[in-house]
């Protein structure tokens, strides 16, 4: 299983070391990890991809809170949240194929961002399906290089995490 | 508010935290700081090595329940204090250690004594702090001291670069803190608690699993309380030997792979285990399996200990002693204690004319009847001691149970001796163990430091040459500490009393003369490398 942890912390140095630290130390898998600075600036936010069980994910948040500088954490249900992650694709492009990868990008409302005589790059944001299925697609043109950024969440609705640190994350 | 250096306000908190004596040993990075604490009245104890300035701060802080302070210079000051730092973080012990760093400018340009002290002690720190800027290092200290001291205790380091040291600030001390991330939880849930309440009163077999956490707390007599209205045994943790008098009728022992049969027998027995301050680790389970007709209640102050090693049927986040009296203002009277049968199984002793440790334990207890400090090291001295040694109140029986560290012993007695100087303090060792930080001896020289050492050699790394006859069909190897000195001139040339015991019929004598001598006093316990740890 996959699991979209909403996590506060502390703008310091360091901070994402010793996160990053804690799972290789505690044999957690990262999927993926997006940090940036918050409405706060002396707040970021990161936004963890945990593969696990139950128990690990339980694991995961106590050990999170147990640093100091981790404020709120927050466990999203993919139902009630938006998640993105944006990627850029540099594909193979000749004369040939260059209009089909144009209408490929076009119907996934992604973005040509930059063109050379032999590629295009493409930029493209929505759910890990979205990038993958698309991926998926120009794999046939031949792709060079693909920069993601991994994935970045919300809640839907009027609800926020915010800085108080609340008992129900026990 | 006054203008001062970094290095004089890093005094005045310290001074404002009640620290009245700091271990270390100084460095051209740290050397600000060490003249600034020149004018004021801290007692400073210059080690011979900066692991021992951690073990005896961490010896400290175990008996007088505020935060040792250890200082070392930056580089090879600062990773010589790594162990002692691991050692107090397994064990949840409240540790600042201060360290040196080098000029903030050349940071990361590995000059001399450059050493990433900080990324290296992340993972056994509560928390740690590189101070760059000079304005926040009151705050900074103030939080090293309340993260150290509250919740699940532990060691928090402070990395001050030199020309942070120098700088000036104007001194203040914030009224206040609040740490956003940090939000200790002491209060039980009572909800839980009910049900906990309901749990205990509705078992037939309860046992109690009392930790290094019931201790840390202050929750012995709230523990007894309990124990005595409900009937229930109670077994111990290496670290919680001691939450209750090992000669109460219903201690059983210690549990584990090196525990007591008695306190393993429960364990299996039970219906229901209360788990007081304990994480229930590989070591203290031993062989035992927790099965599903075993209900478990989890007291801790970590929630992440709960759930971790064993999953809990009534879990319970908050401070011993404020769970435990809630509890008990529940709970009911229960009539019978079930574990009169397991309790008259009390193992009887080899009584040959042998001189065995355990006689030496026994007869060290009886001479004092509990009144001491002891602190232990690593090895089957230790598992002597916790199986032998009358342990009569909380926190006078000190031992490195997490991560145990050969070496611990003798500077965690310095430390209590010095939280304690109303107590006799005396250092169980093994000869392995005492090698490890034996220089230590120049400290208790230099400051007078009465403590008593008894020292077993039996010419071996002795837990581990028995696990070599045992796994290894007696293929020793390393384990044979030929090339051991001299003990008694070593003794001497440090200037300090000892004795050498050889046979049984002079073990009162000895014990008499190591207890009457006022200042430091070192027995060496000569002992047959085949005594089994448990025999
Ligand atoms: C720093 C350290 N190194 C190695 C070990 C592994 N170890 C555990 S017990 C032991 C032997 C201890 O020997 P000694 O202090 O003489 O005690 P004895 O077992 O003989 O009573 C060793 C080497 C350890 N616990 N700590």
């Amino acid at each position: 299983m996959k699991y979209t942890l909403s996590v506060l912390v502390e703008n310091h140095p360091g901070v994402l070391s010793r996160v990053a630290g804690l799972f290789s130390r505690r044999g957690f898998n990262i999927d993926s990890l997006a940090v940036g600075v918050t409405e706060d600036p002396t707040i970021s936010r990161m936004t963890i991809v945990v593969n696990g069980d139950d128990y690990i994910v339980e694991q995961v948040t106590k050990q999170l809170n147990k640093l100091i500088d981790v404020i709120k954490i927050k466990k999203l249900n993919p139902k009630e949240a938006v998640e993105r992650e944006l990627a850029l694709i540099k594909v193979n492009a000749n004369s040939q194929t260059r209009s089909d990868i144009i209408q490929i990008t076009e119907i996934f409302r992604a973005n040509i961002v930059d063109v050379s005589k032999e590629t295009l790059t493409i930029e493209i944001s929505g759910d890990e399906d979205k990038i993958e299925a698309l991926i998926e697609l120009l794999k046939q043109y031949g792709i060079r290089e693909v920069v993601r950024t991994g994935l970045i969440a919300i809640e839907r609705g009027n609800k926020v995490i915010s800085k108080s640190k609340s008992e129900e994350d026990e | 508010m006054a203008k001062m250096t970094v290095a004089r306000a890093m005094v005045e908190v310290l001074k404002s935290e009640g620290v009245e004596i700091i271990f270390g040993i100084p460095g051209a990075a740290i050397y600000p700081f060490y003249d600034a604490l020149y004018s004021s009245d801290i007692k400073h104890v210059l080690v011979r090595t900066e692991q021992a300035a951690v073990h005896e701060a961490s010896g400290y802080a175990r008996t007088t329940g505020k935060v040792g302070v250890c200082v070392a210079t930056s580089g090879p000051g600062a990773t010589n204090l790594i162990t002692g730092i691991a050692t107090a973080y397994m064990d949840s012990v409240p540790i600042v250690a201060i360290t040196g760093q080098v000029n903030s400018s050349l940071i990361g340009k590995d000059v001399f004594q450059e050493v990433d002290i900080t990324g290296a002690t992340a993972p056994f720190t509560k928390h740690n702090y590189l101070v760059k800027d000079p304005k926040k290092i009151v705050r900074i200290l103030k939080e090293a001291f309340y993260i150290a001291s509250t919740g699940r205790r532990g060691p928090v380091l402070i990395d001050v670069p030199i020309d942070v040291q120098m700088q000036e600030i104007e001194f203040e001390i914030p009224k206040e803190i609040d740490i956003p991330g940090y939000k200790p939880k002491e209060k039980g849930h009572p909800l839980q608690i009910k049900r906990a309440v309901e749990a205990i009163e509705s078992s037939k077999r309860p046992v109690v699993c009392s930790g290094g956490g019931v201790i840390a707390s202050g929750a012995s007599q709230e523990l007894q309380i309990l124990i005595e209205k409900q009937k229930i045994p109670v077994i111990s943790t290496l670290m919680g030997i001691g939450s209750i008098p090992t000669d109460h009728p219903y201690y059983l022992g210690m549990i584990g792979s090196h525990g007591q049969k008695e306190a393993n027998l429960a364990l299996r027995q039970a219906d229901l285990l209360i788990v007081i301050g304990a994480r229930l680790a590989d070591r203290a389970l031993g062989d035992t399996k927790i099965t599903d007709n075993m209900k478990i209640i989890h007291i801790d102050i970590d929630p992440a200990e709960i759930g971790k090693n064993v999953d809990t049927n009534v879990p319970i986040v908050g401070d011993a002693k404020q769970v435990l009296s809630e509890i008990n203002k529940r709970i009911s009277e229960r009539k019978d204690f079930w574990a009169h049968e397991i309790k008259a199984q009390k193992k009887v002793l080899p009584d040959d004319d042998k001189l065995h440790p355990y006689d030496v334990l026994r007869e060290i207890s009886r001479a004092y009847n509990g009144d001491y400090i002891i602190t232990t090291d690593v090895g089957q001295h230790q598992i002597w001691a916790a199986h032998n040694l009358y342990i009569k109140e909380p926190g006078t029986f000190i031992t490195s149970g997490g991560l145990g560290t050969m070496g611990y012993g003798v500077p965690a007695a310095i430390g209590a001796k010095f939280g304690r100087p109303d107590k006799e303090v005396i250092a169980i060792t093994g000869d392995g163990s005492f090698q490890m930080l034996l220089q230590e001896l120049a400290t208790i020289k230099r400051e007078q430091v009465p403590i008593k050492v008894v020292l077993f050699n039996n010419t071996r790394l002795g837990m581990v040459y028995e696990l070599q006859k045992k796994r290894c069909t007696g293929r020793f190897i390393a384990t044979c500490l030929d090339g051991n000195p001299d003990f008694m001139i070593l003794a001497k040339a440090y200037g300090i009393e000892s004795m050498r015991l050889e046979s049984k019929e002079k073990l009162k004598e000895a014990i008499e003369i190591m207890k009457s001598h006022k200042g430091p006093f070192l027995l060496e316990v000569v002992t047959s490398p085949d005594e089994p740890t448990i025999p």
